[in-house]
């Protein structure tokens, strides 16, 4: 045999306190079909991002493609070589981007020119029969067509080892029989390809050439699937599989068999259905279904997801209204607001919806109260659940703490609390392992044979869809066949179910030509790999996707042009330190034109409006208590007698205190009144010679005559809003990859940092620049407020201060793992020091200690001084030069920053 | 609707709650060491201002005026020419810069009343203001004592005595300390509701719940009840331990009809949380928009900055806002005593858009749920 596609040795791995992969070795062989067998959680998709590089090596050495995977250089030599599909049905695809955008974007992360990437698409589309869907969005595919899809993607560059982490869960009998033979005609074109898959269905595993069953992070047993039979003596993989495991875990294995049904037919149907039909716009989810349900059956119901099994079942229950048709439960039609149709059914959906932040005692207690068991049944009927689905050990643990099984009989036990007529299992045993699948179907045979139970369940198994009394096959919203397992058989004349489910599929989708078209044909020779440190063509392959992305994202392009403008006109008006418009009023006890004189000084300014005069020293508590006046002045009896002969006088000024901002203003303005009027008196009485020793301070306020807060807040403003939104979009954009997985486009293709951090940051910066002239429009037009100095000069900063904005997006963004995390800490950092240290309050050579620091090391402080000089101060480049250096030494300093922090693989 | 459900499900979210160390170091933080923090560095209104000196006087007197700047309210005075002096208020380097003409200290003993030229940086309107009386009243105050006894004539014995109400020192401590209290109060509701409902909707826990016997209103109203309880008392213990134990805060009126002005504004923002989360779609889009609605209930809404000085428009606007009424009701009761003869149009008004907010995001949750 050759040298192994990938040679593992010694290989662990752990998440925190998790072991998933515990000291493996394994050879994978070159040049055929291998599979990894097993059920969800045992270490098979952590094994395969490994040896797609993906995911750092932690202990161990993995060679793949005759080299260290763990060794940069030579991951980066065999990158272009390696194909990786990630678990999750179009995990790594963009959603809203459309079929043919998503193949052109994996063409550009490769190096392909536009004429080469045009031939290829071309080709993976017609070969997978996609090319009539070109134009439609990601998210809008049936399973099939997204796993198609994803191949596409993956075979864009030719790859010599593709990996397919589980490419088939979640899809159709027939769209995985034609996945599986557009994989070996890809193969037949390409015979030197190496292909790894792993998968939980073991009717799949047997036909490939070699296989190695997982379990618990180890690896049980490897060889060709005969040879896996023959060491067992099993019948098939399931049975082998599971014989392979420890006897411990074996226990409670066995097919369960089911005794007839003893109810007599004729009765009233549980479950009735005429008709249904679901549309969301012009999308039709679910197509004139109708069915009848038996007492005590169980009825299944197979297809791929996205055919409308979960919209159906949530019509059953009254979750969605239906657009057309009814739905009957016990001969009642289904009604939203009927309580006691609710009380007699049990639902479970995909997620098994439990609390996760309430123990799995406390779930039980949660759905006993909200069904309104009698407070006295509770407690026995939690124990009664808790001893039928052997959940005493964990009855104080948290669900998310559970193995995948036990979370599934929690789930059916929640289900099952309130003694339902009717249970709704919606995919119950996805990714569930065989001997805990098992026990769960023999607990539904009791509840059915047993207590008369009516159980409606959808599934991908085969094995399970036989067990059913009667199963419905739904293919884009209609229902194909609903017979009995025998009955569909006998009737198609095939030998399995899984037969008879692919002949009625192929009468069915015949006519859309699903596999269609000649395979696609590897273009031998043509896969030169390039090699370049940076290429411009992997950089704008993501500055296109996320321009393309943005379009399509009502929301955040919402923010992106509205949010600034509407965050400009809040802080215009909310930062404002012009204090005008106070009441005040006056207790005016000597009441002469001298007192009127002096209060008129008041009454006549621009700051106060005078209201009614005051009674008494009450009238002045309880005026100011309601906050009705702000200032009340005091004039004794007798003021302007004493006045006249030069005895000392006393005016009593109140100011509220109760916002002390405002209050200060107000005493300075009192104060000021004061002093001119006494000058005036002064002068009046005494003439020149008052005048020794006096002097006049002519004060000018400079930049901003009126001393008109929205002019001066207004230029400051905009550094702010163009450093926190293109930061926040940026730190999103990169984040939200990280969250929803795409990321791994990054780490497997041969795109390096610099290329996906530029590529990032270049739509985001264009965007901060239309949100500078937004801004500034708004400014000049709106606010009126003028623009003295050079535009240009303003431009060209904002230019500079676009790139520092998403650079520090960048920067953040290496440490945040969660899109709600990445929004506040972007909103601390980037906010405070802009609001509190940048000079937009409190200038900048007025702060003292860490603020002082932040403030001179922080580039929102250099573009509020430039904005404030173009804008108030009318000056132009020259004078504000010293200003534009640390803006331009920021840029590369940040993306430095950001490359360096950037991780290439997943840890 | 049924009680009881409110009640179980209210106490399912507290579990919840109970069980999230991020949220709860949040309220910590936000009703403790936020409120502290915030109570103690508010600036004094002047503080360490930049000021340059051209001294072409060069005389007794105009030293004795370079030297009385000082800080904390200026930062020691730089002496330049002047021919730099614009070159500088370009570049904001100062804020003030003051002009001493030749010749001024003969002229003012002389009674020839001279001039002196003070230049303000007009764009930092938080200085301008003030800045430019306490440069007048230092240098007032130089020129007085330098001339005593030379004058003439005594100045008119007309005194100003100047007394501020509720906060004699006007110490912006205490309004920063209860400013935060009501800030965090609006941005807590908001932010424990709808991330109550946006992660049992992300986790596929809302669709369970009506499949049970429980109704819409039932959910919502358990939500509302719980979130708010938790914020609610976190403002009591605030108010109560941190501003006016720890921060030594006297708060005049009657902290019961605070409390209880409390309740309602929480039953209108946790109601708005609601709101918002069926808005946005996912987590993110709810942090975004967070950003949008809470920044215009806080700067708009008369707690930072006063009503009086924003636009009528804007004013009347913010009227349809719970948190308007909330600040004025705050301002009126904790600061200046008010009651309840004077604060019931605040609570009538609280009432009125808490029970719109419930209606109106109740007929969204609904949509929603759909």
């Amino acid at each position: 045999m050759s040298e192994p596609v990938a040679r593992i040795e010694g290989v662990g791995l752990s998440f925190g306190k998790v072991r998933a992969l515990a000291d493996i070795t394994l050879d994978l062989p070159a040049g055929c079909m291998v599979g990894l067998i097993g059920p969800d959680g045992v270490g098979k998709s952590t094994l395969l991002s490994l040896v797609a590089g993906a995911r750092a090596v932690q202990a161990g050495r993995i060679r793949v493609l005759g080299g260290d995977i763990a060794d940069t250089a030579h991951r980066e030599a065999v990158q272009p070589r390696i194909a990786y599909m990630p678990q999750g049905l179009g995990r790594n695809l963009y959603q809203t981007l459309s079929v043919r955008e998503n193949v052109d974007f994996f063409g550009r992360l490769f190096g392909q020119d536009a004429e080469e990437r045009a031939r290829r698409i071309a080709s993976l589309l017609a070969g997978t029969g996609l090319a009539p869907f070109a134009d439609r969005p990601a998210q809008k595919l049936s399973g099939g067509m997204k796993q198609k899809l994803g191949l596409c993607c993956a075979l864009i560059h030719d790859p010599d080892l593709l990996i397919l982490d589980e490419p088939t869960t979640g899809v159709d009998p027939l769209s995985r029989r034609r996945f599986w033979e557009l994989i070996e005609a890809i193969r037949a074109g390409r015979p030197g390809m190496s292909v790894i898959v792993s998968t939980a269905y073991m009717e799949e595993a047997a036909r490939f050439d070699w296989l190695a069953a997982m379990d618990g992070g180890r690896v049980l047993a490897t060889g060709a699937p005969a040879d896996l039979l023959e060491r067992t003596g099993a019948r098939d993989l399931d049975a082998a599989f599971v014989a392979l495991l420890p006897a411990e875990r074996r226990q409670g294995y066995g097919q369960p068999r089911f005794p007839p049904r003893t109810t007599v037919d004729g009765e009233a149907p549980a479950i009735e259905a005429e008709g249904l039909t679901m549309r969301f716009g012009d999308f039709t989810a679910v197509d004139r279904v109708s069915f009848r349900i038996r007492r005590g059956e169980i009825f299944g119901f197979l297809g791929s997801n996205g055919c409308g099994k979960t919209t159906t079942m949530k019509m059953l229950t009254g979750l969605l209204p239906a657009t057309e048709g009814t739905a009957r439960l016990f001969g009642r039609e289904v009604d939203p607001h009927d309580m006691e149709v609710r009380r007699r059914v049990g639902y479970m959906s995909q997620a098994f919806s439990l609390y996760t932040e309430l123990t799995v005692r406390q779930n039980l207690e949660l759905h006993a109260r909200l069904f309104r068991l009698p407070r006295e049944r509770i407690g026995p009927r939690v124990r009664e659940m808790v001893e039928r689905f052997d959940l005493a050990e964990v009855v104080d643990a948290l669900p998310d703490a559970l193995a995948l099984g036990i979370r599934q009989r929690l789930s059916l036990a929640v289900a099952l609390i309130h003694a339902p007529d009717v249970l709704i299992l919606d995919e119950p045993t996805s990714g569930v392992d065989p001997v805990a699948r098992a026990s769960f179907w023999r607990i539904l045979g009791e509840l059915s044979r047993q207590d008369g139970v009516t159980i409606f369940v959808s599934t991908h198994f085969m094995n399970e869809a036989e067990l059913c009394d009667r199963i419905s096959l739904m293919y884009a919203g209609r229902v194909l066949v609903s017979d009995t397992p025998a009955a569909i058989v006998a009737g198609k004349g095939s030998a399995t179910l899984e037969e008879a489910f692919v002949a009625c599929l192929e009468e069915a989708i015949g006519e859309e030509g699903g596999g269609g078209g000649p395979a696609p044909v590897a273009e031998a020779g043509l896969a030169v790999p390039r090699k370049r440190r940076f290429d411009p063509r992997r950089m704008f392959a993501y500055s296109f996707r996320e321009t393309l992305e943005l379009r399509r994202d009502p929301i955040r392009a919402t923010l992106a042009m509205v949010g600034s403008l509407i965050l400009m006109f809040v802080i215009g008006y909310g930062i404002n330190m012009d204090v005008e418009n106070l009441t005040f009023a006056v207790l005016d006890r000597d009441d002469t034109t001298l007192s009127r004189d002096y209060v008129l000084d008041i009454a006549g300014s621009r700051y106060f409006d005078e209201a009614p005069p005051l009674v008494d020293h009450a009238d002045i508590d309880a005026r100011m208590r309601a906050g009705e006046i702000s200032l009340a002045i005091e004039i004794p009896p007798g003021f302007a007698r004493d006045l006249d002969r030069g005895a000392p006088v006393e005016i009593g000024a109140w100011i509220d205190g109760a916002m002390p901002a405002r209050a200060e203003t107000v005493r300075g303005y009192v104060q000021g009144m004061h002093a001119d009027w006494l000058g005036r008196k002064a002068r009046e009485a005494h003439g020149a010679a008052a005048t020794a020793g006096s002097f006049e301070l002519v004060v000018r306020y400079r930049y901003n005559p009126s001393v008109e807060s929205l002019v001066a807040m207004v230029p400051a403003v905009i550094p702010m809003l163009l450093l926190m939104i293109p930061a926040m979009l940026t730190v999103l954009s990169i984040v939200r990859e990280k969250e929803l997985g795409s990321i791994i486009n990054f780490y497997v293709t041969p795109v390096t940092r610099l290329e996906f951090l530029l590529g990032k940051q270049l739509p985001y910066a264009v965007l901060a620049l239309v949100n500078f002239l937004m801004l500034t429009g708004f400014a000049v037009f709106v606010f009126r407020v003028p623009m003295t100095g050079s535009f240009a000069a303003l431009a060209l900063a904002a230019l500079l201060y676009a790139f520092v904005a998403t650079g520090m997006g960048l920067v953040i963004s290496a440490f945040m793992r969660s899109q709600t995390a990445a929004i506040f800490a972007t909103a601390l950092i980037t906010l405070i020091p802009a609001v509190q240290f940048s000079g937009l309050i409190d200038p900048v050579s007025s702060l003292e200690g860490v603020g002082a620091a932040i403030g001179r090391v922080f580039p929102a402080t250099y573009f509020v001084t430039i904005a404030r000089g173009t804008f108030s101060k009318g000056l132009g480049i020259p004078d504000l030069a010293a200003s534009y250096l640390p803006l331009v030494l920021a840029i590369p300093v940040l993306v430095a920053l950001g490359t360096a922090f950037l991780r290439k693989q997943a840890r | 609707m049924r009680v009881a459900n409110v009640l179980d499900l209210g106490v399912k979210e507290l579990r919840g709650l109970a069980r999230d160390p991020a949220m709860m170091i949040l309220i910590l933080y936000a009703f403790t060491f936020s409120v502290y923090a915030q109570s103690r560095s508010m600036p004094e209104t002047l503080n360490r201002a930049a000021i340059a000196i051209v001294d072409e006087d060069q005389s007794t007197l105009s030293t004795r005026i370079t030297t009385a700047f000082y800080p904390p309210y200026f930062v020691p005075p730089v002496l330049i020419d002047q021919y730099e002096m614009d070159a500088r208020m370009d570049a904001g380097l100062d804020t003030f810069a003051l002009d001493i003409p030749p010749g001024f200290e003969r002229d003012l003993v002389a009674g020839r009343v001279p001039e002196l030229q003070l230049n303000i940086d007009a764009t930092r309107v938080s200085q301008a203001f003030t800045g430019g009386g306490y440069v007048q009243s230092i240098v007032t105050s130089e020129v007085a004592e330098y001339v005593e006894g030379s004058r003439a004539v005594a100045e008119l014995p007309v005194e100003l005595a100047l007394r501020a109400r509720f906060n004699p020192a006007l110490d912006q401590g205490w309004f920063g300390a209860v400013t935060d209290v009501i800030t965090s109060v609006t941005m807590l509701s908001i932010i424990l509701t709808g991330a109550a409902l946006i992660r049992e909707r992300e986790h596929g826990t809302i669709e369970h719940l009506l499949v049970m016997p429980v109704t819409p209103a039932e959910i919502m109203l358990s939500k509302v009840w719980s979130m708010a309880l938790v914020v609610w008392l976190a403002t009591a213990f605030s108010l109560l331990v941190v501003v006016r134990l720890w921060l030594g805060v006297p708060l005049a009126g009657s902290l019961a009809l605070f409390l209880v002005a409390a309740a309602l504004q929480l039953f209108a923002t946790t109601c708005m949380g609601i709101f918002l989360a069926t808005v946005a779609g996912s987590m993110p889009q709810f942090g975004l928009l967070l950003m949008l609605t809470l920044m215009p209930l806080q700067m708009l809404s008369g707690a930072s900055t006063p009503r009086e000085s924003m636009p009528e428009a804007i004013r009347t606007i913010m009227l349809a806002a719970p948190d308007t009424h909330f600040v004025i009701l705050a301002q009126a009761v904790l600061f200046r005593g008010a009651g309840l003869a004077v604060v019931w149009p605040q609570l009538l008004a609280l009432a009125v858009i808490g029970a719109a907010c419930f209606a109106f995001a109740l007929a969204r949750f609904r949509r929603f749920l759909q």
